[in-house]
Formats: structure tokens, sequence, C-alpha cells
């Protein structure tokens, strides 16, 4: 194909992507558009698939059979949406082992916030009402994204995720209104999740590196600080309601711009853990790498036993 | 009448619960993502069985008791599950056989509890025996899958059930409580599921290319609140939460 081809068709696709039309697997895309979404896309897929692990920690010590139930439920949800993001991730031409591949030799990311610990059972309601709820205020633009398969599945992902940060919250809601030491335990956790909740919104709009062609391609709809923005003025009164405080001097409304002012984020952090040094980094790889590893010879069998079977069936043809 | 009732639901419960702890210690370390899903929705189920039963039970005892308490707060020697079940997720291969052999029973036992002239217990297994049919499918699937996988996968599921084998005698032996209940009319005779059991377990391992085991000696105890050293390790984690914080609302 011609320079001139290229561009033409180029041009043509950001006019199909600003009337609003899906792109579909099949359609022409042009190569940066296929390996931004191979890497956003995949990079969530694998935020879904390590989040399971600090809330799974909690699977066997869940208080009540009720808690037990819906954290499985949950946790399974969780992997439920690892499995049609990779899905959707695959119509791009990438397979499933070979995001697994990246994933485990640190090619790929997944989201920092994973890289926490679970230390209580407070933890499960903190991550469902802050990190699902900043989450969601992430991925519902999402579901009107450029890329076909990518919109439908946030589609369904934003459902379970809406119906993950009630529960949260009501966690928190029965610790708050329970004992002291129920409510001191809601508090710690706020406190922990607070700061890394607010990081989950990405680096500050100076330091994005991705936005602009992002929002071209409707992968973003706002900046990460508006975001930011959103998530914090949603959150503070919820926090009020049920009498916990927001672990932040500098938090204060602003009349003026009708939004929350608040305090400065440690960057530093941020990139400590972005960059592979936070507490629990080395732990959930460890985590994720030892699972593939220790099922591989299942996995192999799996397959043996399909090309038997196959095997079998051709036999019975002839 | 109304205690042995309670005892019986317990005999059956445990099982469950017990199980569904087991498995749930695996969610997100499995081989593949499915299996992953597949083991933690096994789990839910089984803790969706253990609910409708304790609160069964809870009403039964009157005295209020929560289904969390019965489930969270007796003593290891009060647990009646049966010995395989608790028995630990050494590698993928017993964690399936184990699935597997227990699977088998549970059918078999929920198909006659639903005649249970106890109306609570005949309508908690007509919802139960739906999920147990899909557990059993995907439990003998992997016997077959493994046994007739690789070399290794053979081997580890070879393994896997002589290791196991030892456990399933104690499925059919009879408590005071089942004794009272079959004669009432609300309990299943597990006597009788016997051979139909070991009829079936057979032929999925000689269609999985496995040997039978040839054992004749098999442990019990579970049903006596005798277990293996295992549970005690497990209740530690299941009643954790409980017993740290006692009496409070989650």
């Amino acid at each position: 194909m011609s320079e001139e081809q290229i561009k033409n068709l180029e041009k043509q696709f950001e006019e199909r992507i600003a009337r609003d039309e899906k792109i579909e697997p099949k359609d022409w895309m042009p190569e940066k558009y296929r390996k931004t979404h191979i890497r956003q896309m995949s990079q969530h897929a694998h935020s879904e698939i390590v989040g399971m692990l600090p809330e799974g920690n909690w699977i066997t010590r869940a208080p009540s059979l009720r808690r037990k139930v819906a954290l499985l439920a949950k946790v399974q949800d969780e992997a439920g949406h690892g499995l049609y993001l990779y899905s959707a991730t695959e119509t791009l031409g990438i397979s499933r082992d070979e995001m697994y591949e990246q994933l485990h030799t640190g090619k790929a990311k997944y989201s920092s916030i994973f890289n926490y610990p679970t230390v209580t059972w407070a933890d499960m309601g903190a991550i469902g009402w802050l990190v699902d709820g900043a989450a969601i205020i992430n991925q519902v633009p999402l579901c009107n994204t450029s890329y076909g398969p990518y919109a439908r599945a946030m589609i369904r992902v934003c459902k379970e995720e809406s119906f993950h940060q009630r529960q949260g919250y009501e966690i928190m809601m029965k610790l708050a209104n329970g004992t002291p030491e129920q409510k001191e335990m809601a508090q710690d956790a706020l406190n922990r999740w607070w700061w890394p909740s607010l990081m989950m919104l990405g680096p500050t709009d100076a330091e994005s590196i991705h936005t602009e062609q992002s929002m071209k391609w409707k992968l973003k709809r706002k900046s990460n600080d508006d975001l930011r923005q959103q998530f914090i003025d949603q959150t503070v009164p919820q926090a009020d309601l049920i009498g916990l405080t927001i672990p932040d001097p500098d938090l204060k409304w602003n009349e003026e711009r009708q939004s929350y002012d608040f305090g400065d984020i440690d960057w530093d952090e941020f990139w400590q853990v972005v960059k592979g040094h936070g507490p629990m980094n080395k732990e959930r790889m460890k985590a994720r790498v030892g699972a593939w590893e220790v099922g591989e010879w299942v996995r192999d069998a799996a397959m043996a036993y399909a090309d038997k079977k196959q095997e079998r069936k051709e036999k019975q043809v002839v | 009448m109304k205690q042995e009732l309670y005892n019986y639901i317990l005999g059956i419960a445990d099982n469950s619960l017990i199980l569904g702890q087991r498995l749930g210690e695996l969610t997100g370390h499995g081989p593949t993502l499915e299996t992953d899903i597949a083991c933690t929705n096994i789990s839910l189920d089984l803790f969706g069985q253990v609910r409708s039963y304790f609160q069964y039970a809870a009403k039964i005892a009157g005295d209020g008791r929560t289904e969390d308490d019965i489930a969270m707060l007796r003593k290891e020697r009060e647990y009646v599950n049966v010995l395989l079940v608790e028995q630990p997720n050494t590698n993928f291969a017993y964690t399936m056989a184990r699935q597997f052999l227990f699977d088998v029973y549970h059918l078999a036992f929920l198909s006659e509890l639903e005649k249970s002239k106890d109306l609570t217990l005949s309508a908690i297994a007509k919802k139960c025996i739906k999920e147990v049919r899909y557990h059993e499918r995907f439990s003998s699937d992997w016997i077959k899958r493994l046994g007739d996988g690789t070399e290794e996968s053979k081997a580890k599921m070879q393994e896997a059930i002589n290791d196991l084998w030892t456990y399933t005698d104690e499925l059919f032996h009879q408590t005071e409580a089942d004794i009272a209940m079959v004669s009432e009319g609300i309990g299943v005779d597990v006597t009788k599921l016997k051979d139909g059991y070991y009829k079936y377990v057979n032929e999925v391992l000689e269609t999985a290319t496995l040997e039978i085991p040839e054992s004749k000696y098999f442990q019990k105890g579970g049903k006596k609140g005798i277990h293996t050293e295992h549970l005690g390790y497990l209740l530690t984690e299941l009643q954790y939460m409980q017993r740290t914080y006692p009496n409070m609302e989650w």
C-alpha cells in the first residue's frame, strides 16, 4: 500500500470514529490503534486477574457466611471480567498466552492499587467502595469507546462493578455503625486506601503521556485530573454519611468551584509502586507466575486429552 | 426428634461447608482462568447450600443461634463432615479427585433426599441437585482429562485417587441421627447408595484409563467428630473473625 493510500485510510478511519461508529475486529485500523488497544485492554484484563489476589486473601476468613458468599461471587465476577477482556483483546491479534507472558515478564502493567496488602476485613469494604468506585469512574466512559468489542465488554463490566461498589460501601457502613473496634477498623482501612485510590486515576495531566491520542479514539473522555476531582466530590459525602473521616487535612469544600479542594498526592509513592517497588508487587507476581507454572502439567494434559479425543473421533469416521 | 433432626442437618451441611472452604483457598491460583472460575463457583454453590441448611438448623434449635454461630463457633470435635472433604489441595489432581469422589456421592444422596418427608430438606435438595449435577460433570471430566492426558497427569491423578480412596467408605456409614431420620422417612439410608457409587466411580476411572485401587483398608471418624490433623487449621481460618471479634455483626 502506498503512503497516500494509508493516509487516506487513516483519514476515513478517524472520520468513522468522529461519527461515533464502532470499529470492529475485521475493519482496517492503524497499527498504532491496534497496539494502543492491546496495551490498554490487556492491562485492564491483567488488573482484573491480579485484583483477585488481595480480595481472595480474605475468602477463607470472611466473618459471616453471607459475606463469604458475596466475596466469592465478587472475586468470581473479576475472573469473568478478566476472561472477556482477554477474549476482546484477542480479537486484535494477540493470544491469551502472549498476554500472560507479557504480564509475567513485567512488560505489561496492571493497576498499581493491587500492590497494597489487605490486612483487615475492612479492606474488603474499602476496596469495593473506593477502588471499585474509582474504577467505575475510569470505566463508564469506556462503554462508548470506539473499539466495539471493548465497549461491549465494558457495559457488562460496569454493571457488575457498580454492584460491587455498593456492596463495599455496605460493608463499610456496617462497620462504621458497629462497635468502636469495628469503626476503628473501617477508619483505618479508609486511611490506608484513600490516597492509593486517588492515584488509581492516573498521573496528573501534565505527566500523562497517552492522553491526547486516547481522547481522540475515545479511549479516554476526561483527563485524569478531572476524573480524580469527580471521584473526590462523589466520595467525600459518602464518607460523611457513615461518619468516617477522609485522611486529608487540606480537604475543603470550595464554594466557587463547587468542588472539593484536596491535599498534595505523594507522587513519589505512586511512581515507586508503578515501577515495581510497592509493598506487594513481588508477591503478586510470584502468585501469578506460580499459579501458571504449577498449572502447566494440567494445561498440557487438557491439550493431550483433547488431541486424543479428536483422533478417536476421526478414526470412527473412517 | 428435634435434636436428631438438627444433628442430621449438620451431618449433611458440614460436608458442603468444609469442601467449600477448601475450594475457597484456591481462588485466584488455578491452572487456568476457566478452572479458577469453576472452582470458585462450586465453592459459592456449596456455601449457598450451607446457608439453607444452617438457617433451617438454627430455626430448629430455636435458641437464638444463627447460621454463623453454627458454621463458625463449634469446636473441632463438633464438626461431623466426612474426612474426605477436609483433605488439602495438595495439587490440582487431588482437588479434582476429592471433588469427584464427593460429587458422585453427593448427587446420589440428594436424589434420595429429594423424597424426604421433611419438606424443607426436600426443597433444599431439589435446589442443590441442579448445582451438584454440574459439579459432578466438571469433576468427572477432569478425572478423564488428567487420567487420559499425559503420563505425568496420569501418574498424579492415580496417586490422588489411591490416596483419597481410603476416605470413600466413610461416606456410607450411618450415624445415630441417620438411623433415627431414616426411620422417620426424613433421612437417606446411605448404606443403599454404596454399590451404585462404586459402580459409577469405577466406570469413570476405567474410562479415564486409571486403575481402581484395591486397598480394603478405610479410614473413618469424621462423622463422629474425630478428624485428620488438617481440619484444625482449616477451622482456624474459618473461625478467625468470629473468634477474634465475638458477638459482632458484619
